[in-house]
């Protein structure tokens, strides 16, 4: 898990050249077969995303009464498209409201961890205490333990402390719990850079502080985009916690998951006609993330394959 | 990076400690230091949180929250570390250099502490005891979860997807990076984009998009809306309820999961192979090894390690799976699994202690890779 942590191979990136795109390769006579059996996975994977696309622009009516693959009877029709459905969404249903809260739950609960991880990691790699590495062992160990374990006793003591349902508990707690990956992976990327420039940056009389915030930070920058694209992520399409430490007490502090749950919850047929222009409203930001930041994510992944 | 040993560093002498004395000061005053040093930043940040009733309240303008939370994320966080280095800095250069690590750390390893450690030694206690914690019971919770059916349906469920979609999530990940590999460049980039792209939703946002392929209406209420039923019936069969066919709605649950993680197995498994060196495969085929024979002999057990990483993290996150039972059955129809009785238990319940019992289940089975994920790191610092 490790070796894909480290600054060099962040990105684990091909190798060699691709041999199978030579024309003169043996391989070539099996393509058929590999553009077919590709053809019907992709397929497979991208249907059930296209109906709701589809059916998130269809007449609520009609969402109701035919499946959403008749459209393309009615291509061209006058009255099959609509943006109705996301007007009812955003200022009936609250969706709007929610779209705040999501961002502000997840802003603060991705950069704070980046902060604290940052200063801890640069601890971690480059600073000599007692107890350095069975701490670090410690950290390593906390990726997996799932998040669970944590629920019952924290909701216990914001419960006592009356912040239940308020944003800063579900900052801190986003923050404990995306920090064991962030501290390891900070830790790995930092650890790899190479000692010669910490070493010069002390002989002209820097200091930790200097040292840590004038060379090694910028030089972690793709390390510490990488966890920012997977904390977002992460955070943003939490329903757990958000679900647990908002809870009901504060309906109107509810984050995108939650409202959409509640409305899947409702199974009704009025919610039926609202599902898919819903749930496109929760995925659009991580999606923009997705594409334009594709490359950290996959990074943060590949670096992270250890997450509980 | 120079590195000591292992766990015992409390005595090993770093061969370069940069810019620090030779040996590190370890007297009690040192120790009040760093331990306060530790604490300092979090307190006063969850003070901050915590006090200020502005936060709290919902009627506050959540830009001004947001705005806050970032100054304060940010620059409070900020301005606390480089206060506390100052501090430190006034000390004597040898108290100092044995402090200022705990400036660094310190704050990280309070927070962990506090969100991580001590929870999980309380649900751990929480589990020995009763629904709200009054009473010392014993095994008796872990009892009750091995021999009432309602808990063992949600162990079976668990111990069944646990072992269907990492299956599924490998097999198709690996499939489509080797043959998605014979594509042309360009079609192979689309496709594994498409592939990878659930990734990035949600898992309610999942389930609702599988709401409809399984939704269902009996016969005589309308035309099918769901894409399953619509091909189901077409082919002369009778509607059928997917979420509520016996042992199956589990499966069709499971599906979900397997959409949004095979992009995950894909990518990961994809630079892997491209990383199969050249040579190894061209001097199989000289030996007249057939496609499959290379793919069998040569690829798989190059990249055996990483389809292991692959397989845990995906049998992690199944093994924790809530949102897809709790949104689409709520764990009706016998589609419960642990992580969603737990939520069940304690929440919607208040039976603190079985849900308690709950977490420590999906703890024990994460705790063997904990373990080889401590060790393989020590022995990586060893080597270091």
């Amino acid at each position: 898990m490790t070796a894909v942590t480290e600054a060099p191979q962040v990105e684990a990136k091909p190798a060699r050249a691709r041999r199978v795109k030579d024309p003169q390769n043996s391989f070539r006579a099996s393509r058929t077969p590999a553009y077919v059996a590709v053809g019907i996975i992709t397929l497979i994977w991208v249907i059930p995303a296209l109906g709701i696309l589809i059916s998130s622009f269809r007449d609520p009516q009609a969402i109701r009464a035919t499946g959403w693959w008749t459209v393309f009877d009615e291509l061209f029709d006058a009255g099959t498209w609509t943006l109705q459905n996301y007007e009812t969404v955003l200022r009936g249903e609250g969706f709007a409201n929610a779209f705040v809260n999501s961002l502000a739950v997840t802003i603060p609960s991705v950069v704070i961890p980046i902060t604290v991880a940052a200063f801890a990691a640069y601890a971690f790699a480059w600073m000599n205490f007692p107890g350095r590495t069975a701490l670090f062992a410690l950290v390593v160990g906390l990726i997996v333990v799932p998040l669970q374990m944590a629920l019952i006793p924290i909701l216990r003591i914001y419960v006592d402390l009356g912040v239940t349902g308020s944003f800063p508990g579900l900052w801190l707690a986003h923050t404990g719990f995306g920090l064991p990956l962030a501290v390891y992976l900070l830790r790995n990327y930092m650890g790899s850079l190479p000692s010669s420039i910490i070493e010069s940056a002390e002989v002209d009389g820097a200091d930790h502080f200097k040292i840590f915030t004038r060379l090694i930070l910028p030089l972690s920058t793709p390390v510490l985009a990488a966890f920012a694209t997977l904390q977002f992520l992460w955070v943003w399409n939490d329903y757990l916690v958000a679900l647990v430490f908002l809870g009901v007490a504060a309906p109107q502090n509810n984050v995108l998951t939650v409202e959409l749950a509640g409305l899947a919850g409702q199974f009704g047929e009025g919610a039926v006609s609202l599902l898919p222009a819903a749930a496109f409203v929760s995925m659009v930001l991580p999606l923009v993330v997705f594409f334009l930041l594709q490359r950290y994510f996959v990074r943060g992944l590949t670096a992270g394959a250890v997450k509980g | 990076m120079s590195t000591p040993s292992l766990i015992k560093d409390e005595v090993s002498e770093p061969p370069r400690p940069p810019g620090e004395p030779g040996s590190t000061d370890n007297r009690l005053s040192v120790w009040v230091l760093r331990i306060l040093s530790a604490l300092i930043v979090p307190a006063v940040l969850l003070l901050f949180f915590f006090t200020f009733e502005f936060l709290q309240d919902p009627r506050t303008n959540k830009a001004l929250q947001i705005a806050v939370a970032i100054v304060v994320g940010v620059g409070g966080v900020w301005l606390l570390f480089w206060a506390m280095d100052r501090l430190v800095s006034a000390l004597p250069d040898r108290m100092a250099a044995g402090v200022r690590p705990f400036v660094f750390a310190g704050p990280a390893l309070m927070i962990l502490g506090f969100y991580l450690v001590y929870p999980t030694v309380d649900t751990i206690i929480t589990s020995l005891r009763n629904a709200d914690g009054s009473e010392f019971v014993g095994i008796d919770n872990f009892v009750r979860l091995f021999t009432e059916s309602t808990y063992l349906v949600s162990l079976r469920n668990s111990v069944i997807w646990a072992i269907v979609v990492p299956i599924f999530c490998v097999g198709f990940g690996l499939a489509v990076a080797v043959l998605a590999d014979l594509l042309p460049r360009k079609t192979e980039a689309v496709v594994k984009s498409l592939i990878f792209l659930p990734m990035a939703v949600s898992f309610v946002g999942a389930s609702v998009v599988f709401f409809f392929m399984y939704t269902f209406r009996p016969e005589g209420f309308g035309e099918q809306i769901g894409l399953l039923n619509a091909i189901w019936t077409a082919l002369g069969n009778d509607p059928v309820d997917w979420l509520r066919l016996p042992f199956w709605n589990n499966l069709f649950l499971m599906a979900i999961l397997v959409w949004t993680q095979t992009g995950f197995a894909m990518v990961i498994l994809s630079s892997a192979i491209k990383g199969v060196p050249d040579e190894l495969l061209e001097a199989a085929r000289i030996d007249g090894a057939t496609e499959w024979q290379v793919f069998r002999k040569v690829t798989i057990p190059t990249i055996a390690s990483t389809i292991v990483v692959v397989w845990t993290t995906i049998l992690i996150t199944t093994w924790k799976v809530y949102d897809i039972v709790a949104v689409m059955t709520g764990g009706r129809d016998g589609t419960s699994v642990v992580a969603e009785r737990m939520v069940t238990e304690f929440y919607t319940f208040r039976n603190e202690g079985l849900g308690a019992a709950l977490a420590v289940v999906l703890l024990v089975v994460v705790l063997p890779i904990l373990i080889i994920n401590i060790r393989r790191f020590q022995e990586q610092e060893a080597t270091r």
